[in-house]
């Protein structure tokens, strides 16, 4: 690793501050993504303003439907959250399956969609809820905020400080996990409001990130069900190819974890 | 360059590194505590695993800065009074071990399970639990059938004591 310079903010308008004060700075959250890239020497931050301890964002509040994250809150917090569990069971169990425990005891929600790594898990989640990214200074709506691989809405020097949704009527998350990494081969996240508004995101899969997918929302909203899905096709133009799975397995794949994810929507 | 201080097994010990350092590094060579093993150094194997608050993490993938001011556990801080901790003690029995290299990790990553899921723990869960953790010598079998006789152990004697 390179040499850099730590410092711990106290608060949101600390944690700026000293981000602007710094050259070539970073926020680092859990550090789970960021460390490791930096120890390959893949990342060289002049300096790191942490952000883990920031008392304003950490925890979950719920206000009847309305579901608030803190930017800090770990994987861990929201996956053993009873109130998500009861409002929101997906997102819990999309938490719980993140890394392993000692990733899910660090690594945070903020860190994650800040980084909108293209098969990371949470990105589909705030694109299928409709999540607002709340910052030191502007909310975003998920929709303009994941911009492409590894890249975002934000610009230099901003901080995700929590993320805010309504829990909706019916949501489900499936992956099917890369068998070394566990990092999504395809993730899709489905959500059915009360409505019957339905949006599918998803994740691991895009050539440009997370993405949401009309024909499936368009079948799921006619029906839900995973039958519902069996003439939907998705076009593997825009999907990644590597070692691990071509755009035609992806392809596939999108619509069989799509039928799993309304199928463990529809058993909450 | 950086002083940095926190709580390791009970004792408040403090030291310079650099900002970069290492929790992993910091615990092994300032305090030469060198329980802790670096396995992948890419945040996969697992046998780095301290726990920091309470709660198990991957010293070789968190700066000591980031420790500063908290309360660590290692392999070393589990056994008291010259007796091993059970979970240490379950390894032994079961043979929970082959060449040795990733028991640490192994060992703290089930006191932390067992923290978690108390007696209620089944061969599934704590082969799930174990996802972080990998055994090169793969003596997956005997680690799980000393996670499982440590929570039936501990969790027999909360019962017991309450």
């Amino acid at each position: 690793m390179y040499e850099t310079h730590y410092h711990r903010a106290s608060s949101i308008q600390d944690a700026v501050k000293l981000r602007q004060a710094a050259g070539e700075g970073k926020y680092l959250s859990g550090g789970m993504t960021l460390i490791p890239t930096m120890k390959q020497r893949l990342a060289a931050p002049s300096d790191l303003v942490d952000v883990r301890q920031v008392p304003e964002m950490k925890g979950i509040s719920v206000s009847g439907r309305t579901v608030r994250i803190g930017a800090a809150t770990t994987h861990f917090d929201v996956a053993s959250s009873s109130e998500l569990a009861a409002l929101c069971p997906a997102i819990s169990g999309l938490a719980s399956h993140i890394g392993d425990p000692h990733v899910r005891h660090m690594g945070t929600i903020g860190g994650s969609i800040a980084n909108n790594d293209p098969a990371a898990d949470y990105p589909s989640a705030m694109l299928a809820l409709d999540a607002t990214i709340i910052t030191d200074r502007r909310e975003i709506a998920a929709g303009d905020f994941f911009t492409g691989l590894f890249e975002t809405a934000l610009e230099d020097g901003e901080l995700v400080t929590a993320v805010t949704f309504e829990a909706p009527a019916k949501a489900g998350y499936q992956k099917f996990a890369n068998p070394a990494s566990r990092y999504a081969m395809t993730g899709v996240f489905v959500v059915r409001r009360d409505n019957g508004d339905v949006r599918v995101a998803v994740t691991g899969a895009g050539s440009n990130g997370v993405f949401r997918h009309e024909g499936i929302e368009a079948a799921l909203s006619a029906q839900w069900s995973p039958d519902a899905l069996a003439n939907v096709t998705v076009d593997p133009s825009d999907l990644l190819s590597d070692i691990h799975a071509d755009a035609t397995y992806r392809a596939n794949l999108v619509k069989v974890m799509a039928k799993r994810a309304v199928a463990a929507a529809r058993a909450d | 360059m950086a002083k940095i201080t926190m709580t390791v097994n009970g004792r408040q010990v403090s030291g310079q590194c650099d900002d970069r350092t290492l929790l992993v590094h910091f615990i092994r060579e300032n305090l030469g505590l060198t329980g802790t093993h670096v396995g992948c150094d890419t945040s996969q194997c697992g046998t780095c695993v301290v726990h920091m608050d309470g709660k198990s993490v991957k010293s070789c993938s968190t700066l000591a800065a980031q420790a500063a001011g908290s309360d660590i556990t290692t392999i070393e801080g589990l056994a008291a009074n010259g007796e091993l901790h059970p979970v240490q003690a379950a390894f032994k029995a079961n043979h929970g071990l082959q060449c040795g290299f990733c028991t640490p990790g192994m060992v703290m990553t089930a006191v932390d399970m067992i923290r978690r899921h108390g007696g209620q723990l089944d061969e599934a869960t704590v082969r799930a639990e174990l996802e972080g953790n990998i055994c090169r010598c793969t003596g997956y079998h005997n680690i799980v059938k000393s996670i499982l006789a440590a929570a039936a152990e501990m969790g027999g004697a909360r019962v017991a004591a309450e």
